[in-house]
């Protein structure tokens, strides 16, 4: 088999705060493949951002990371010098932020902030005066190629003259202008209606499957997962807990808080299935107990569980952090 | 018998600014028609779902309906009473049986205040009870919805985005009303927090007896709450009726749009086809002619771009407004 184009291995990442170390990522390994799409499930505070902030280079003081690799296209990323990383950001891997309103620069005209990018990694552009020429067109094809009209006489407007959606799929056209290898999505469409994120959701479909690009897809809703992704790592208070090609992971689940959280949302063709749900609360994340982190939610929970729970393969493609992975529920 | 809640033909338009150009040559104010002739009722006991994009008005309504905005024209009746005709005493006696909860719990609770102060207020604000009967009835509301006594004495602060939630629902139901508005409650909640503040609500009906306005933009959150629904579309009802026949065969194009842009957990079973939604929200300062939908919809014709459609009332209480579904006008 060919190596994955992103190997993240027991990554640790931690912030030091007053009331003590918060160990935001603990542990967590995945890898994303050539071409695929990846989601990434879990709830506000799991560690879903602070994961991909790390394969960016972005975790800056108070955080650390503490120990783990991250690897793309077979290079170590951790300790890679500021300069190198910047050319990877630009060029290799490209990021989207959950709130597009605050990651674009309200006091830029869109197309000042695509042209940033364009002319900064844009090696195959030409020189001199046709620079500009050419960095424009290849700025109007990119909003033209995620659905923005009239794109052209867009290049002036600021981030505010643009609804939610536009402002959404505007970043994506930013983050695509460099022809990244890997697109990392974080909650694109969280603060969009259904009708709109169906659009952004689409469009990152069909751009994956035009340029061949990897996508990470980081959401909360498992159902959007079932749609979009052909694999799922499911995370709960910093560590993955499971893995799996998503429809696997979602028709035969085998940790319980994977279980509970197929069970706690209604399901449109479903309305007469009572839903459950997980109760308690997500765990502090200063000074956990050794043993499982669901343990206090876990309706499953049993003596071994008070003991560290490795993450570790059960079948083919499946992984999960739990004593009772083997059994079929 | 006549419902708890009768809503009919509310309009609200908000005035927005004209703009220096505007003002220097005098322009017409332009103004954002939020709410353009809504009619509907809900029954005793009964949750009605109201589901919609952003923007299309639904907060509004919940707000004109407990007259924290004041709406333009239309009426209000509430156990046979003109909510819109009433005085400011009146009014206040009214709040006690109408009440609201919010999406965001957090930036409704007053930061400064200990938990139980913020559920005090309203008691002592209706003079309904003070002292140790006002203590006794704060610790038991804060049982109520799931928290401890010993919470009255914690800020907002200290609890979790659920157990905050929680407190706004013991603050709307403090005062023993009858009716609540749940403006989009497990919205800004985590997906295994939304199932708890779902039951709650649940049980909290049961047990006392509520009537509901239940706000989502989540469709499947709303076809599970509600026993009626009515679908919203740029300040106008397009579609209501019972939650079961109304989410099992949609009529209204739009109502579809919705149902089929909701991503799935079991579509790959389903084998269905998705139907696509083109375009943006028009603005709702210049709501497109005809049926207002008209720009979206796959199914337009001439006579949509022209001629708004009316309400039509179909079999088992249900009423759709559009020309061609489900069979066409006559
Ligand atoms: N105070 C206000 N002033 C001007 N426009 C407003 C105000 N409140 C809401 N609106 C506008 O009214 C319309 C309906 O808003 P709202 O009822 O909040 O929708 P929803 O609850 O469905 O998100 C929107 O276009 C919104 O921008
Ligand atoms: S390891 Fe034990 S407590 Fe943890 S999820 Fe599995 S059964 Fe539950
Ligand atoms: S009236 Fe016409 S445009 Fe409006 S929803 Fe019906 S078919 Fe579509
Ligand atoms: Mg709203």
């Amino acid at each position: 088999m060919t190596e994955p184009l992103l190997s993240i291995a027991d990554l640790r990442v931690a912030f030091a705060t007053r009331q003590g170390l918060v160990r935001a990522v603990d542990g967590v390994s995945l890898d994303v493949r050539e071409g695929e799409c990846l989601g990434i499930v879990g709830e506000s505070g799991s560690g879903k951002s602070v994961t991909f902030a790390g394969v960016m280079g972005l975790i800056r003081p108070p955080g650390r990371i503490e120990g783990g690799s991250i690897r793309f296209e077979g290079r170590e990323l951790v300790g890679l010098d500021p300069q190198a990383y910047r050319r990877l950001r630009g060029r290799d891997i490209a990021m989207t932020l959950q709130d597009a309103q605050t990651s674009l620069n309200p006091a830029l005209t869109v197309g000042t902030q695509i042209l940033e990018v364009l002319l900064a990694h844009g090696d195959d552009l030409p020189s001199g005066r046709a620079r500009l020429r050419a960095a424009r067109q290849r700025a109007v094809d990119m909003m033209t190629l995620v659905g923005i009209p009239a794109a052209a006489r867009r290049l002036g407007d600021y981030p505010h003259q643009f609804s939610g959606g536009m402002r959404q799929r505007m970043m994506i056209a930013i983050a695509l202008s460099c022809r990244p290898k890997l697109l990392i999505a974080d909650e694109p469409t969280t603060a969009l209606d259904v009708t709109i994120q169906a659009q952004v959701l689409e469009l990152i479909a069909s751009i994956r499957a035009t340029l061949g690009m990897s996508v990470v897809l980081i959401t909360h809703d498992l159902g959007v997962v079932a749609e979009y992704c052909d694999r799922v790592a499911v995370l709960y208070a910093g560590q993955i807990v499971e893995s799996g090609p998503t429809a696997q992971v979602i028709s035969d689940p085998r940790h319980p808080y994977t279980a509970g959280l197929l069970r706690s949302v209604p399901v449109l063709s479903h309305l007469d299935r009572p839903i459950h749900p997980i109760e308690g609360q997500v765990p502090d994340l200063i000074d956990l107990p050794p043993g499982c982190r669901f343990l206090p939610r876990c309706p499953m929970a049993r003596t071994a569980c008070h003991n560290p729970v490795p993450f570790h393969a059960f079948a083919e493609g499946r992984a999960a952090r739990c004593v009772l992975a083997e059994a079929p529920r | 018998m006549s419902p708890l809640l009768d809503v009919k033909d509310l309009v609200k338009h908000y005035g927005v600014g004209q703009g220096l150009l505007g003002r220097l040559f005098g322009a017409p104010p332009r103004k954002v028609q939020a709410l353009n002739g809504v009619s509907l009722h809900v029954g005793a006991g009964e949750t009605l779902g109201l589901i919609g994009e952003s923007g299309c008005g639904k907060s509004t309504l919940g707000r004109a309906i407990l007259r924290l905005h004041e709406p333009d024209s239309g009426s209000v009746t509430f156990g046979g009473v003109d909510v819109t005709a009433l005085d400011t005493g009146g009014l206040k006696a009214m709040r006690r049986r109408m009440q609201i909860i919010f999406q965001n719990p957090y930036a409704s609770l007053n930061p400064r205040k200990p938990v139980g102060e913020i559920l005090a207020q309203p008691l002592r604000l209706h003079r309904l009870a003070e002292g140790a009967a006002l203590r006794e009835r704060v610790r038991e509301m804060l049982e109520h919805v799931g928290l401890r006594a010993a919470h009255a004495d914690r800020y907002p602060h200290q609890f979790s985005g659920g157990q905050r939630q929680r407190i706004g629902i013991a603050r709307a139901l403090i005062l023993n009303p009858e009716f609540v508005v749940c403006d989009e409650p497990v919205s800004a909640l985590d997906v295994s927090v939304q199932a708890q503040i779902i039951d709650l609500l649940a049980r909290l009906k049961r047990e006392l007896g509520l009537t509901y306005l239940f706000i989502s933009h989540d469709i499947a959150v709303i076809g599970y709450v509600s026993d009626r629904v009515a679908v919203m579309y740029l300040g106008e009802i397009v579609e209501n009726g019972p939650a079961r026949a109304v989410l099992r065969r949609p009529y209204h194009p739009y109502t579809r749009a919705l149902m089929s842009a909701v991503p799935r957990v079991d579509r790959a079973d389903q084998q269905q086809e998705r139907v696509r939604l083109h375009g943006d929200l028009p603005s709702p300062m210049d709501p497109p002619p005809g049926c207002r939908f008209h720009t979206r919809c796959g199914f337009a014709t001439d006579l949509c771009r022209s001629v708004a459609p009316l309400r039509r009332q179909l079999e088992e209480d249900r009423m759709v407004a559009c020309h061609h579904f489900p069979e066409p006008a006559p």
